[in-house]
């Protein structure tokens, strides 16, 4: 071969190096643009247009709930000890109180939790501000806030759980949690926008734990454990429906005005019926009812004359539930996993045909 | 020519060096703080708490530590896809680094879980809940890891000289190869949709719907990064010479990716209206060292003559994949902030030791292979 040839040869071999390379160049950065363009129509198409986000559920209609008013509790926490009697849970002591609360043996004497916890399904929490002078005051008062299982119209959490451990009941809406399926994830606990499921940390076998509005007391016909017991109404127990109802006739009343409040289960059917009490409205109501449009709407809702995000709970979230945006990107890419099988035809066809130019593997 | 057979060889050497004695010695010190986190609970060991119920052994262990697992995946890509046979010498300790990858991290999720005992659950049909992103994560992994082992086994039988088996292994090999490139690109984008539940618990910063799109890119970034990160090193260790010209065309890829990268983020942010997030919101700065590292990788490989110094690959590769660990960090645990109540979390010394016993477990495993089987490329004379 002559010195030209060679020459000539390798020119033509770097030539079509060149160009291949050229083309797989303009190949990556077409799709890339292609790529940049798809994603910034999905980011930038509204709600309702975007095909990555599913439509929210609506709320059973025969969905049971509680109605919190915080400015019928006087803080009694009759509700937290009888929550703990009903669903058989362990006293909940805080750091503070282990010195003089060691009680006989290992059991501590008084419980006296302060956060939900695996130990604790329902708490009453207080809020207070400068002198704590004024009860429903956010200025110079305080209020209090009952802190439990929302029971989601559209769950994050049984969207999340991979072993169908959280379940939502489609008639009651109640939403349930198996710990025989559970395998300790915490996805739910992460996913909760209220910060509701926990774990105990401190068991070698811990379980998730959180409220299941008594769903052992509703099949007795008698009412939750809260509602049963709260001398002033303030925890009602009925139809979410009902509830909705309630609250915004709350909601409505003028400080001054005298008005009726219903106890136990506001159908009166429940548990029995039991006479109300008529209150003289001493703190102007908030018009928000939490848990109305939080998320997609929850089947226990709250009223206050104190703002919510005072009684920390979370006021910046959406009116639909996060899972219409997870679920939607799912439901999306994986719909009859039409897309992945696709693809791996693809796939399979240019590895079948690739492996066979390759000596080895 | 020489047969197939010698392709590869085992590097050979004594295994009981310092650094496997090292790694062993730590896999130990976690061994024991595993002891107690089974018979006392995760909180005797960890600083996991109601309010980040996922640390450290999440979103490293698990959600790091696959991605550095995604060597395989994207060489696979390349040379049997792409059908770009230059990567060929790279495939095997890419896809055994795959392998340690995906099979510890399947591991680090039976630290994390708190019911452990039932986590077969995840397989059986009638548990399925099939809206849960996580199930379909955890399917991909478990398949995958699979994959992995059909995909490194002709490694093992040439080792032990079972042609037959071997011979029939490679004639179906290719519905492995298609399986290990679809299901990474499906589990390493989920691992973004994971976080998208979470709302406004994430920072704007990092909550998106691009979420599974970047985690894919950081995922296809950090397999490059990794390749020339180990290439380099096992080039050093074990005095072999430079693979820098294979090395030099994965720069490039690199290049494309990071830019893609840094485009989409920045639009995305404009997009969603939370640019202003950048100057002074909560948790910026970590998003700002999150772009300075990204950028500064990407940048020392657009001048064409550092693509082919290897000084300039390894650090180049080395930003690139401290910023994709930063960006999932961020999304998994910096940029999150719990629901109700004041939490915090900082991993405990305890936590931190199973992290590390779980990458020296990985790494002690590697030295053991790449000694005693068929992993590396032969080096013929006429290169070395």
């Amino acid at each position: 071969m002559s010195k030209n040839m060679m020459s000539t040869n390798k020119m033509s071999k770097s030539r079509t190096s060149v160009s291949r390379r050229g083309f797989l160049r303009n190949a990556v950065k077409g799709s890339a643009a292609a790529a940049a363009a798809a994603c910034t129509t999905v980011v930038a198409a509204p709600p309702e247009a975007n095909a990555l986000v599913r439509p929210p559920k609506p709320l059973p209609p025969d969905a049971v709930g509680l109605l919190y008013d915080s400015t019928l509790c006087i803080g009694c926490k009759a509700c937290v000890t009888a929550c703990k009697e009903v669903n058989h849970m362990p006293p909940d002591v805080g750091p503070a109180q282990q010195g003089w609360n060691a009680g006989g043996g290992d059991k501590p004497i008084y419980d006296s939790p302060v956060e939900l916890s695996a130990k604790t399904l329902n708490v009453i929490k207080a809020y207070s501000h400068g002198t704590g002078a004024t009860k429903d005051a956010a200025e110079n008062g305080f209020a209090f806030i009952k802190r439990q299982c929302l029971h989601c119209a559209d769950p994050s959490c049984v969207s999340v759980c991979p072993v169908s451990a959280m379940t939502k009941d489609a008639k009651t809406g109640i939403v349930n949690h198996d710990p025989s399926a559970c395998i300790g994830c915490r996805y739910c606990v992460l996913s909760c926008p209220f910060g509701v499921p926990k774990y105990d940390y401190n068991d070698a076998f811990g379980e998730i734990k959180k409220c299941q509005l008594c769903k052992q007391q509703l099949a007795k016909n008698e009412l939750p454990g809260c509602a049963d017991v709260c001398p002033t109404g303030a925890t009602l127990f009925g139809r979410t429906e009902d509830l909705k109802a309630e609250a915004k006739r709350r909601t409505a009343l003028k400080v001054g005005e005298y008005a009726h409040f219903p106890r136990g289960d506001i159908a009166g059917k429940v548990g029995g019926q039991r006479s109300g009490h008529e209150k003289l409205v001493e703190a102007a109501y908030q018009t928000h009812i939490y848990g109305e449009k939080e998320l997609g709407g929850t089947q226990c809702l709250a009223v206050s004359a104190v703002p919510f995000d005072k009684l920390n709970l979370p006021t910046n979230v959406p009116e639909n539930g996060y899972p219409t945006l997870s679920e939607g990107i799912q439901h999306t890419l994986y719909a009859g996993m039409i897309a992945p099988a696709t693809v791996f035809a693809g796939l399979a066809y240019l590895a079948h045909r690739n492996t066979k130019n390759h000596t080895d593997e | 020519m020489s047969s197939h057979a010698h392709e590869h060889q085992p590097l050979g050497g004594r295994v009981l060096t310092l650094p496997f004695l090292i790694c062993a010695a730590l896999v130990a010190v976690a061994g024991v703080i595993l002891f107690q986190r089974y018979t006392q609970g995760l909180g005797a060991a960890s600083n996991l708490n109601d309010g980040y119920p996922w640390g450290i052994w999440v979103a490293i262990d698990v959600v790091i530590g696959s991605a550095f697992g995604c060597a395989g995946y994207v060489i696979a890509l390349l040379c049997y896809i792409l059908n770009r046979g230059e990567y060929h010498p790279l495939v095997r300790p890419a896809v055994l680094a795959s392998l340690f990858g995906y099979g510890l991290a399947g591991l680090a999720v039976l630290v994390d879980l708190g019911r452990y005992w039932n986590f077969y659950h995840m397989m059986l049909p009638w548990y399925a809940q099939p809206n849960s992103v996580m199930l379909e994560v955890g399917l991909c992994v478990a398949t995958y890891t699979l994959v992995l082992v059909v995909e490194f086994a002709p490694a093992f039988l040439e080792r032990f000289g079972i042609e037959g088996l071997r011979a029939k292994l490679n004639k179906v090999l290719w519905v492995f190869i298609a399986l290990g490139v679809l299901l990474p690109t499906m589990h390493q984008s989920s691992l973004g949709t994971m976080m998208v539940i979470v709302g406004h618990k994430l920072s704007p910063l990092w909550q998106s719907q691009m979420l599974p799109v970047f985690f894919l890119l950081t995922a296809i970034l950090m397999g490059f990064a990794i390749v020339v990160w180990e290439s380099v090193m096992a080039s050093l260790n074990f005095r072999r010479p430079m693979e820098t010209p294979v090395l030099s065309k994965l720069a490039g890829l690199m290049l494309v990716v990071a830019s893609l990268f840094v485009v989409l983020r920045f639009v995305d942010l404009i997009v969603r209206g939370q640019i202003g997030q950048i100057f002074g919101g909560p948790q910026s700065g970590w998003f700002v060292v999150e772009m300075v590292l990204m950028i500064s990788g990407l940048a020392l490989l657009i001048p064409k003559a550092n693509r082919n110094r290897s000084r300039a690959l390894f650090l180049s590769a080395s930003l690139l994949l401290a910023a994709g660990i930063l960006y999932r960090l961020n999304v998994y645990l910096i940029g999150f902030t719990p629901a109700v109540g004041p939490w915090h979390y900082f991993p405990s010394v305890k936590e931190i030791m199973v992290t590390v016993g779980v990458f020296a477990l990985e790494i002690a495993l590697y030295l053991l292979f790449v000694k005693k089987l068929p992993v590396m490329h032969a080096v013929h004379p006429e290169h070395g």
